[in-house]
This record gives C-alpha cells, sequence and structure tokens, in this order.
C-alpha cells in the first residue's frame, strides 16, 4: 500500500479535489508524470488533457484541463488549472469551440513561433479530442 | 390641501413602490450570497498562484529574462485604466464611487502631462466617465448578457490588455474595482496589474519555500506563461469583488427605500385619518347647529 499524500485540483471558479491521493498523473508540458508520495518538488507549466488521480481509497477519478501548471512538494501537489471538469462532464461542443479558435489561431500566427506554438496547442487539443470517448 | 381621495391614490402608489423595493432587497440578498460564495470560491486559486509566483519569482532572481509584463517597459507615458463597475443602478453610491476615484486619477494623470487609455467594464462606469472623457474610452465590455460570471469573462478581459501591452498601447495599467469588506462597506480600489512587479517578500513562506524546485520547461519560460494568467486572475477577482460589492450596495439602498416608504406611508396615513376626522367633526357640527336653530 502506497504512502498517501494531499493532492488539490483548483479551477479559477473554485477548488475541485482536496483529499489524501496515492498516485496522481500529470499531463505535463514535457511528458506525462506519475506523481506520488515524496516526489521531488517540480514545478511544470500542463498541456490541455487527462489527469487521473486514484484515492488512497483506491477509486479512480479522471478530470480534463485545459492547461495551467502543478506546484509539486514532497509533501504535496497542487494543481492550478485554468479550467477543469471531471470526464464524465465533459461539453464536447467546449471542446469543439476550443479546437476551432485553436485552429483560427494558428491561421493568423504572424511569425513562425507563434504558429509552431498554436499548432502545438491544437494538436494536444485534438489528442484529447480523440482520447476521451463519446458520451 | 389634497382631497381624500388623492391622499388615497398617493397611499396606494407608495405602498405599492415599497412593494418593489423590498422585492428587490430579498433578490440582491439572494444574490449576494452567490456572489460572496463566487468569491470565495476563487480565493484558494489566487492565493496558491500568488504563492507560486512568489517562489518562482525567487527561482528566477529578476534576472534579465523577466518577462516585460512584469518589469514594465521603464516608461510611465501611457497609462491604460481598467474600470469595472456594475451593469446597472440602483445601488446607492456604488458605482460613482469607482468612477469618482477612477476620474481623480485621469485628472492627476493628464495634469502630469501622461496620455490615458480607459477600457470600461460595466455599463454604469460608462455612462459616468463618458461625459468628461469620452475621447479617451478605447472600448467597452458589456458584461449585461452574463448570468453567472465565469473566468473566462475574466481571461477575455486580460487577453485584450496584454494583446494591447504587446503592441505597445500602453505602460502601466491600473484596475479599478471595489473592494468588498462586508455588506455595508465596499472601498473603491485601485491597484496596478502592469507591470506587476515581484510579490511582496512576506508571501514567500510557503511549504517548501526553501527547497530547490525543478522547473520543467525553465523558470523563465514557466514565468512568461503564468504572468498572463496571473492577470486573468487578479481580474477575476476584481469582477467577483464588485458583482458582490454591487448586491451588498443594492442590499442596503434599497433596505433604506424600504424603509423610507414605510415611514411616508405612516405619515401620509396620520393626515389621511386627520382630515377624514376633520370632515366627520364639520359634518356633525353643521347638523347639530342645524338642528339647534329650529
Amino acid at each position: 500500500m502506497p504512502e498517501a499524500f494531499k493532492f488539490e485540483l483548483v479551477s479559477p471558479e473554485r477548488l475541485l479535489v482536496s483529499e489524501q491521493v496515492e498516485s496522481v498523473v500529470i499531463p505535463g508540458a514535457e511528458g506525462e508524470m506519475t506523481v506520488m508520495a515524496h516526489h521531488a518538488p517540480v514545478m511544470t507549466t500542463i498541456k490541455p488533457g487527462v489527469v487521473t488521480v486514484k484515492s488512497a481509497a483506491g477509486k479512480e477519478e479522471r478530470y480534463v484541463v485545459f492547461g495551467g501548471f502543478a506546484d509539486i512538494v514532497p509533501a504535496g501537489c497542487t494543481l492550478l488549472a485554468e479550467s477543469a471538469v471531471a470526464v464524465g462532464d465533459i461539453d464536447r461542443a467546449d471542446l469543439a469551440r476550443r479546437i476551432q479558435e485553436a485552429r483560427e489561431d494558428a491561421a493568423d500566427a504572424k511569425d513562425d513561433q507563434v504558429r509552431s506554438k498554436a499548432e502545438q496547442f491544437l494538436s494536444q487539443l485534438t489528442t484529447l479530442e480523440s482520447a476521451i470517448p463519446p458520451a | 390641501m389634497p382631497s381624500l381621495k388623492d391622499l388615497r391614490n398617493r397611499i396606494a402608489s407608495v405602498k405599492a413602490t415599497q412593494k418593489i423595493t423590498k422585492a428587490m432587497q430579498m433578490v440582491a440578498a439572494a444574490k449576494l450570497r452567490r456572489a460572496q460564495e463566487a468569491a470565495e470560491a476563487a480565493r484558494p486559486y489566487s492565493e496558491r498562484m500568488g504563492a507560486v509566483l512568489a517562489n518562482i519569482t525567487q527561482a528566477v532572481g529578476g534576472g534579465g529574462d523577466a518577462p516585460a509584463l512584469m518589469t514594465g517597459t521603464g516608461r510611465d507615458d501611457v497609462h491604460l485604466l481598467i474600470v469595472c463597475t456594475a451593469e446597472r443602478g440602483l445601488c446607492g453610491g456604488f458605482n460613482s464611487q469607482i468612477a469618482r476615484l477612477a476620474r481623480d486619477h485621469i485628472r492627476k494623470l493628464l495634469a502630469d502631462g501622461k496620455k490615458v487609455k480607459i477600457i470600461c467594464v460595466g455599463k454604469k462606469g460608462f455612462d459616468i466617465l463618458r461625459r468628461d472623457y469620452g475621447a479617451l474610452i478605447l472600448e467597452r465590455v458589456d458584461l449585461r448578457e452574463v448570468k453567472t460570471l465565469g473566468f473566462a469573462n475574466a481571461d477575455a478581459i486580460a487577453r485584450k490588455v496584454i494583446h494591447l501591452f504587446n503592441e505597445g498601447g500602453f505602460d502601466i495599467s491600473t484596475l479599478f474595482y471595489s473592494q468588498f469588506k462586508s455588506v455595508i462597506s465596499q472601498v473603491p480600489t485601485a491597484q496596478q496589474i502592469i507591470p506587476a512587479g515581484a510579490p511582496s517578500a512576506a508571501a514567500e513562506a510557503t511549504d517548501g519555500g526553501n527547497a530547490v524546485y525543478e522547473y520543467e520547461p525553465e523558470p523563465g519560460e514557466i514565468l512568461s506563461d503564468l504572468i498572463p494568467r496571473n492577470i486573468s486572475v487578479q481580474v477575476f477577482r476584481a469582477l467577483l469583488e464588485n458583482a458582490a460589492g454591487e448586491m451588498g450596495a443594492k442590499m442596503s439602498a434599497m433596505d433604506n427605500a424600504t424603509r423610507n416608504a414605510g415611514e411616508m406611508i405612516n405619515k401620509l396615513s396620520i393626515t389621511y385619518n386627520r382630515q377624514r376626522q376633520a370632515q366627520i367633526t364639520k359634518e356633525l357640527i353643521e347638523i347639530i347647529s342645524g338642528a339647534e336653530a329650529l
């Protein structure tokens, strides 16, 4: 039985999760990472993706997040998400709208750097869309 | 002297007004509770954001790679004022207080020979400022259709501001809103959001604050991602505080109005009763003196 640690998922509108968990899978900007108790202090930005939370009771919950960042210290992990919803409640129309917006951003980017960033974001979103099972 | 019928009509109309103000007060009370809950729910995010920001600025150490949003352009010629007010009136001095603070600020800046640009959030502030400084208003953000204030609304405003900053549209940006102290007290506040400046040292005592962090990607890159987000959060917080403040001000304004209407009804009723009694007495005197004359 792995040790539990404190995990908090916060969106600007409210505190979604604040509980003792066993492990959390975070879609970090430079690759997914699993956080467990006594993780070395890391701060990372996150890309749009799915956060999987395994609570101390052994229950697994999944949340979709759109960007943000995570602050990981040995005692706990705080995930500040720009917007976060439980996978079951995801609004596909909203997701489609975001993809549309990202596509437009990529289309009217002025220089290469901005464009590559926008395209990266777009591909992250489309990957996310295909990863979520249709309701 | 108004006739009895006039008085009766008058009392009926004041009573109808009282019912309306009473209803508005109760609606405001219910909305206030919701607005307060929303403001409280948003608090953890902004608190943690502040802590993380403090940690990371410490790591970057105010080096040359700090983004311009934080250090500023080095000038203070052009000021952008974001004035957040309510969409609706009937809430006492709430809107005019914010507008007055903004106006004083504008006057001072103009006297110093600075250029001023204004973005109005909310209809009321726009209406007030348009009279004197209509030419300075760049834009007006309408939140009237918005039922529940979401982060997306604040984010849209912040994006506009940042876009303008990146184009060199202004040097310093100040946010005007009303801080929600309690139901009866809202304090109009001016807060500088760009350049953000380094967070105070007091905020640095977070758990593991002195641990050696690993950063993914580089601290500078995270910071440039974080600062715009922080601006959105500040705007969001201002909007939430405003929403709660508006409802608080409306509640007490409507409470006053209801009480005033009650007093007016009392006074009118006394006048009405007295006049009715005078008329009865007069009729009696007429009958008695008529009988005595026989």
